[in-house]
């Protein structure tokens, strides 16, 4: 199994999910939270396809998981780059804190 | 250490370095551009599991769709030269807190967990996946691959709708 137990790969996935959180609390640009949410998604495909590969091998499910979540993630970032630019179009700022014109 | 093993970890210091640096630098085109090296990591990381095609996709949508459409709206949205503010420090540290106290819940129950690896060959070969994605019966992701094409189809319609310029006398 090339050497490396399953449990490194897992944390290698679990360290780049929270290194994503840590982006999606400190930032406040639009467009860096979008880039903080696409390290989540892969920290998530790493590991289906970890898992599938080591204790699952026989089967593929993990692997067209992780396509379906390739595929999910390019249509959510296209619709949120498409928020973003009508966003500066309308407000001349894309900060999450100058977009409060629906919180009261 | 094994060759195998010296390029896994050398991938993984890699891809969480790089991202590291992705989520604290100022610089915004900067944070796109280390996005970008984390993803090719993580494509890496694909072709050291063995699972070619996936790396194939990864690269092709992530790094040459998402990151170049990214970029694009940087560009059209912002100064890209510009520094974007710092987080307050209660924030930064409070996030530090969030971050490293649930990675470290996570690494716990990692740890306790024994898994047992399968001793089978894994098999992941595009002709393997297209005959399995369009099957239509047992096991079959055929009812899926439609969903997700009308997803996106959905999603593309979308996008130029939203982004579509509204002529000044509708305003």
């Amino acid at each position: 199994m090339n050497g490396i137990p399953i449990t490194h790969i897992l944390f290698v996935s679990t360290a780049l999910f929270f290194i994503g959180m840590y982006g999606l609390f400190t930032r406040r640009n639009l467009i860096s939270l979008l880039m903080s949410v696409e390290l989540i998604l892969n920290s998530v495909n790493i590991n289906f396809v970890a898992f599938n590969k080591y204790l699952y091998p026989g089967k593929m499910d993990g692997v067209f998981f992780t396509i379906f979540i390739i595929t999910v993630a390019a249509a959510e970032a296209a619709v949120g780059i498409a928020i973003v630019i009508n966003l500066y179009r309308s407000h001349q700022s894309i900060d999450v804190e100058d977009a409060a014109t629906m919180k009261y | 250490m094994t060759g195998s093993q010296i390029i896994f970890y050398v991938l993984s210091a890699a891809i969480l370095g790089l991202a590291v640096l992705s989520v604290t630098t100022r610089k915004i085109f900067r944070a796109a551009i280390w996005l970008l090296f984390t993803l090719v990591g993580i494509a890496g990381l694909y072709f050291w599991m063995d699972v070619a095609f996936i790396a194939a996709v990864q690269i092709i949508v992530y790094v040459g769709g998402i990151v170049v459409l990214i970029i694009f709206s940087i560009f059209l949205t912002q100064q890209s030269g510009q520094e974007m503010p710092a987080p307050p420090l209660l924030r930064k540290v409070a996030a530090v807190l969030a971050a490293v106290s649930g990675l470290t819940l996570s690494a716990l129950l990692l740890n306790r967990h024994s898994f047992t690896p399968a001793d089978a060959d894994f098999d992941a070969g595009p002709e393997r996946i297209g005959m399995q994605m369009l099957e239509t019966g047992a096991g079959g992701f055929a009812l899926p691959f439609e969903a997700v094409s009308i997803l996106l189809l959905a999603a593309m319609i979308g996008c130029i709708v939203i982004a579509m310029k509204t002529k000044p006398a509708a305003i």
